[in-house]
């Protein structure tokens, strides 16, 4: 288990990226939902918690691919195959994410300089 | 409504197919595609895919599971729309009848008069100019590109990065200041002049030079730049000539309601071959953005089913341009603008982000880096109102 941070800590609306292997994304909606996931997009090397959070969903902040946080399923294109997702909960008062064993599904472009010439 | 062809199998009209189905529709499905091949993004045919760094394969747009049950017809062009009959006319001859049509037969680049045949002149818009242009670009060693746009501009870094000489030529004094304004298109385009490409400005192309090639520009001063593969980014057309005897009013983009609606019962336009209604800008606006061929698909698809309940949302227009390894975003409307200031980092380090007001209020946003300030400014701007200026 990973411990992420107090859930006063993070307030509706925000997300914490927790630096471990690959990197995950814990996000906390505006609904009070807590989602973790891989903080990288699998179209292209971006960080997701860099993105528009909207509802259960988020927007990519650079080419706009938008994932359900609640499956990791692509809801919009570019991206094709939707974004790992890992179990969050929430133990006195702090929040815990429980990494999955699924392999991670990184963008082809990650490790290497791509769309940029 | 039982039968619903789509015109047109790129972002907006997949966009729109998708959508249909997701809000209920469960009827018969035609798409009508120019192409042949099937839906596929276009951003990378100017960077990755024009590099060969990117397949076919991995700039398809569909899921390899994913099926629409949709009657796909490739390589075939609409002809004429008959909406008294509700019939549409095909370039084999053939016509689909159906309840509802949704028109998405997008743009097609401007050519220079007289290059049609000439061999090394490209334009850039499908999957296969950009194979044909990688072709030349393998074996050329000087590109010219006409037009200092974002196409030209993607063109002119990528051609680079395969160790091409490379000039751009671009009529304005100003490059990219439809876009971005005078003084930050500057700023943008001195990323030609950072990596070794020549851009000259503010004189006008008399034409490319060459019997079956192409030899070289010839400018409007008298001079020729040599050059054995041309590339010309000046602009497309609406591909809307096949729509003449519709009734569809047409000038620059099929007109339509801010929901995608047309003049036509059932019939919406969408992408790139339509002008919505824009509230933010009191005017019909035929917008060329990836972002709104995709996510006005849903809305058109509404529109067509249930008169156009969908919520539209307020983000405010998305851009990106991906040259020289860095990412230029902006969102907004720069034609609110009057004023531009740099807020975070510097112009001359490549690397800043810059809001553009009118009066006091911000109406877009600027960024090369600064991510996570450019989106917290994009969030910003959706809730922003934006006054209407006065003409």
């Amino acid at each position: 288990m990973v411990v992420v941070c107090p859930l006063a800590d993070l307030a509706p609306g925000e997300v914490r990226r927790v630096e471990v292997e690959p990197p995950i994304a814990v996000f906390h909606t505006d609904e009070g939902e807590l989602f973790a996931v891989d903080d990288m997009c699998t179209h292209q090397d971006a960080s997701l918690a860099d993105g528009w959070l909207e509802g259960c969903e988020i927007e990519c902040p650079l080419h706009a691919s938008k994932f359900d946080l609640r499956t990791g399923a692509v809801d919009a294109p570019p991206a094709k195959r939707p974004i790992r997702t890992h179990e969050v909960s929430v133990v006195d008062g702090v929040i815990h994410v429980r990494l999955s064993t699924a392999a991670p599904k990184l963008p082809p472009s990650a490790g290497v300089p791509s769309d940029v010439p | 409504m039982r039968t619903i062809v789509v015109v047109g199998g790129s972002l907006a009209g997949l966009s729109t197919a998708r959508a249909l189905r997701d809000q209920g529709f469960d009827g018969h499905l035609s798409i009508v595609s120019d192409e042949h091949h099937r839906p596929y993004d276009r951003p990378p045919l100017s960077k990755t895919f024009l590099a060969g760094a990117a397949t076919e394969v991995e700039i398809a747009l569909e899921a390899a599971d994913e099926d629409l049950h949709a009657d796909w017809r490739f390589g075939i062009k609409a002809t004429a729309l008959d909406r008294s009959e509700r019939r549409l006319d095909l370039s084999d001859g053939s016509s689909i009848v159906a309840d509802g049509a949704v028109l998405a037969t997008g743009a097609s680049p401007r050519r220079l008069p007289g290059t049609s045949r000439l061999a090394g002149a490209h334009v850039l818009r499908s999957l296969d100019d950009s194979r044909s242009l990688r072709d030349d670009l393998s074996s050329g060693t000087r590109l010219v590109v006409v037009g200092a746009g974002f196409i030209g501009a993607e063109v002119a870094s990528t051609a680079r990065s395969l160790g091409l000489d490379v000039t751009v030529v671009e009529a304005s004094r100003h490059p990219l200041a439809g876009p971005l304004g005078a003084e930050m298109g500057r700023v943008v385009s001195s990323l030609h002049a950072d990596h070794g490409v020549e851009l000259l400005c503010g004189v006008g192309v008399h034409g490319l030079t060459g019997s079956d090639r192409v030899t070289g520009v010839a400018l409007a001063d008298g001079r020729v730049v040599d050059a054995d593969v041309v590339v010309m980014g000046v602009g497309v057309r609406p591909n809307t000539d096949w729509l003449a005897g519709s009734g569809l009013a047409a000038a620059d983009g099929v007109i339509c309601d801010a929901f995608g609606a047309t003049s036509l019962a059932s019939v919406v336009a969408v992408g790139d071959c339509a002008a919505w209604y824009e509230p933010a800008l009191g005017r019909h606006h035929r917008f060329e953005h990836w972002t709104a061929a995709r996510e006005r698909g849903a809305i058109a698809a509404a529109s067509l089913l249930s008169g156009g309940t969908e919520f539209r949302s307020g983000r405010p227009p998305y851009f990106w341009s991906d040259q020289y390894g860095l990412t230029i975003q902006f969102s907004g409307h720069i034609a609110a603008a009057d004023s531009v200031v740099v807020e975070e980092g510097s112009t001359g380090d490549r690397d800043f982000l810059a809001v553009y007001r009118r009066g006091a209020d911000p109406v877009a946003v600027l960024a090369m880096g600064h991510g996570r300030s450019f989106m917290r400014w994009r969030r910003q701007l959706a809730t922003a109102t934006i006054p209407a200026r006065q003409e």
